[in-house]
């Protein structure tokens, strides 16, 4: 006989509105009756509404994995079983999507057939760290459920203290604003890192994420321990006829009121005659004024990453953003790319040997100052990784002039 | 004698060039320009001449195969079989003609489909899992995110924000869902209720020890068993200790309220990087709607949406216009815990003499 839908009148108001509705999701699943998760799915709305009526969670965690992966499965089993026994178990795969998130619709159904025989049928596109995250699948099929999914090409994502699953933006595939390959160094990297991220031994989670330019769109900068972000060495190309074209359709004032005044380093001004006059000394290529006139403006031809260190959230010494250690490094050859991943290697080798358990690299490199960490990865110190010099005097300088030496070699090396 | 069993095959990231768009995939790395012709749309032209249209969807994330399957068909009959996902859950459905664009909108609004998230609009709400599936939720993800973009949903599909809008919520304080234009969170008001009777065969004392950022924490024998005591004048009430020690329950249904941040900001786009700032807090977690939430976010927007100036971000428009201006165009009280109270927090005091008046 066909269990009825359990009754859920508080998640039942969240079915009315224009917004497309997760409980009319679970509640399909939970119809589908030649399925065997339409009771899992209903036992799970039973349980969600026991929360929004209690205002308390009700799942713990434990230890459920793979063969071959310490990581990658988030167990969850109810706290409150005995009143819905089907969801007992319903544990999540982290699996990686593809870089960029691109799909076609036949590699999309492949993952709802695989997850409809194995799992609950409940997906999220997706989650925080960039996984596809199959929700809701028992002890017993997540072995199965995995082999079907990697037999198809996916593979497991992070968790726990290991590198974690990453992201990168639409960059080069659907955007003139990119400044490099994001996809090819997304996969370089975690996929020359996939022992770290498979059998969990850092200290902590240590996640790399990707974007083209400032405008940053998969949040490097706070959400990853190593943000790698687009930018340019030579000047903005400007078209001055679209240029003009901009100011005759929106009108001088709104040009030097949204392009102009809202430069951060005051570097644009207009000429006379409605032609933009860009300082590209003073320009940090902050992006805003690309994104105003996208038909006349755009990065310069000399393209590669900054790359920041250290971004995370509250715990446990407050929120960081990622500070720069790279200024500037090209990303054009194989040769770069190379390097690129040595310098990412250095990275997690630094983490693993120096942090405290639970200590992310932000927080490490607090602990023991930034020209410490440095030293350690062989960078040298720039004034692009700083706001302002130092303001306190407290410090020991008694190699200052074997310091100084080494910035004349830097320099004189640079200008050879 | 049983075969050997399946070993993973270690193949990590998935390469996205054979799934796609072919017209993507043929000009990766030479796009010249883009445009937005109508919400929701994007247009971009190659340096060869090629032009792609994309249609942009919201989804609520947590989808069933079967809301799936009918992105899939829609994509198949109306689009050109390929889409992506955007890092805040919208699909996008790329179309090699302009022609194909309406009348794949109106069949992705007849299916339910909202078109919009591009631009200056508020884009779908960067959430985490919460009851739904989190161990340690105070408050549901997916439920909080469509009550509020049910409350949004007209600034999702118009571009009339000063700038775009980016939400978060976060279940917990380790906020997951990260920083955002407006982050909705929970803001535990009370230190957590210890069963003693687990506390020592569930929790492994010393590692809850150091996980507190206020040493609050210390190990206490509580009737000839193991345990752990909370230096309640010291506790801020952070949950840090739950994680690693369920018996250390944070969550309460009363006083785990919720708290609105402001201005924060991933970007390096002409500010730097900002993070969100106490706006208010002491909101009930009142589901399944949240009301009184969303009657603070939308205030807040109302007024920033009349305020700011074009392309000023909420933090940037707040740093122009003053926090007491921001406190009193909201009509929010400020008080003394919006005042940073720990160790790095001098730096947003203010030292200067600049009074607003």
């Amino acid at each position: 006989m066909t269990r009825k839908l359990p009754d859920t009148p508080l998640l039942d108001e969240l079915e009315s509105g224009p917004w497309p509705s997760f409980v009319t999701g679970l509640k399909r699943l939970a119809r589908t009756e030649d399925k065997p998760y339409a009771g899992v799915m209903k036992d799970l709305l039973g349980q969600l509404e026991h929360s929004y009526e209690t205002r308390k969670g009700y799942w713990k965690g434990g230890t459920v994995g793979v063969r071959g992966y310490g990581g990658g499965v988030i167990p969850r089993f109810s706290e409150v079983a005995e009143d819905f026994p089907e969801c007992a178990e319903f544990h999540t795969l982290r699996i990686q999507a593809p870089a960029g998130m691109h799909y076609d619709t036949e590699t999309l159904r492949g993952l709802c057939d695989i997850w409809e025989e194995h799992g609950s049928g409940l997906i999220a596109f997706h989650g925080q760290s960039g996984d596809i995250m199959f929700q809701g699948c028992t002890t017993e099929n997540v072995q199965k459920a995995f082999d079907a999914l990697n037999e198809y090409g996916f593979d497991m994502g992070g968790a726990g203290p290991a590198v974690r699953t990453s992201m990168s933006c639409v960059g080069a595939a659907r955007c003139e604003q990119s400044c490099f390959d994001e996809q090819k160094a997304h996969r370089l990297i975690v996929n020359s890192l996939l022992d770290e991220m498979h059998r969990p031994a850092l200290p902590y989670k240590f996640k790399f994420k990707f974007s083209g330019c400032a405008n940053d769109c998969v949040n490097a900068i706070h959400r990853s321990d190593v943000a790698v972000i687009g930018t340019w060495r030579d000047d903005i190309r400007i078209e001055q006829e679209r240029v003009k074209e901009y100011v005759e359709e929106r009108g001088r004032k709104a040009i030097i009121d949204q392009v102009v005044a809202m430069c951060p380093t005051r570097a644009i001004s207009l000429d006379d005659d409605d032609s933009l006059d860009i300082d590209n000394r003073s320009c940090v290529r902050c992006m805003h004024c690309i994104n105003v006139m996208t038909k006349a403006l755009s990065p310069g031809k000399e393209r590669g990453v900054t790359i920041l260190i250290g971004g995370k959230r509250s715990l446990k010494i407050g929120d960081l953003m990622g500070t720069v250690v790279v200024p500037f490094m090209r990303l054009e050859t194989d040769e770069d790319y190379e390097k690129f991943q040595a310098l990412a290697h250095a990275f997690v080798e630094s983490f693993a040997e120096n942090a405290l358990e639970h200590e992310r690299v932000g927080e490490m490199i607090v602990r023991i100052g930034l020209v410490n960490f440095l030293e350690g990865i062989g960078l040298e110190p720039d004034p692009n990784m700083i706001r302002h010099p130092r303001t306190s005097s407290y410090v020991r300088m008694d190699d200052w002039d074997e310091e100084v030496e080494k910035w004349n070699a830097r320099n004189n090396t640079a200008a050879e | 004698m049983s075969e050997a069993p399946r070993m993973p095959d270690e193949t990590g990231v998935p390469d996205p060039l054979p799934l796609m768009h072919p017209l993507l995939r043929k000009n990766r790395g030479t796009w010249k320009w883009h445009d937005r012709p109508r919400p929701g749309v994007l247009h971009h032209v190659a340096e060869g001449g090629d032009e792609v249209w994309t249609v942009r969807a919201g989804t609520p994330r947590q989808m069933d195969v079967h809301m799936v399957r009918n992105l899939c068909d829609i994509a198949d009959q109306y689009a050109e079989s390929h889409v992506r996902f955007t890092s805040r859950s919208n699909i996008e459905f790329m179309l090699s003609s302009f022609d194909k664009v309406q009348p794949l909108i109106d069949k992705l609004e007849e299916e339910g489909f909202p078109i919009g998230g591009t631009g200056n609009s508020i884009s779908m709400i960067s959430h985490t899992q919460g009851w739904l599936h989190c161990d340690i939720p105070a408050t549901d993800g997916s439920g909080v995110a469509k009550a509020m973009m049910d409350e949004l949903y007209d600034e999702f599909i118009a571009e009339e924000m000063p700038n775009r809008v980016k939400i978060t919520t976060s279940c917990c304080q380790i906020n997951c869902g990260g920083q955002g234009d407006i982050a909705i969170n929970i803001q535990h008001t009370k230190p957590p209720k210890i069963d003693h009777d687990l506390v020592a065969s569930v929790c492994e004392r010393p590692v809850v020890i150091a996980r507190c950022p206020v040493a609050a924490i210390r190990p206490i024998v509580i009737n000839g068993k193991p345990s752990l005591e909370v230096d309640e004048r010291k506790c801020m009430c952070c949950g840090a200790c739950y994680p690693p020690c369920p018996p250390m329950q944070i969550n309460d249904p009363e006083h785990s309220k919720i708290a609105i941040w402001v201005g924060g900001k991933h970007s390096s786009t002409r500010s730097k990087p900002t993070f969100h700032k106490l706006a208010a807090a002491g909101l009930p977690n009142n589901p399944p709607r949240w009301p009184e939430v969303a009657e603070v976010v939308k205030m807040i927007l109302g007024v920033y949406k009349e305020d700011a100036r074009p392309w000023e971000r909420m933090g940037e428009w707040i740093e122009r216009i003053g926090w007491p201006r921001f406190f009193e165009l909201t009509n929010l009280p400020f008080t003394k815990y919006h005042v940073e109270s720990w160790p790095g927090g001098r730096a947003s005091l203010n030292a200067s003499s600049h009074v607003y008046f």
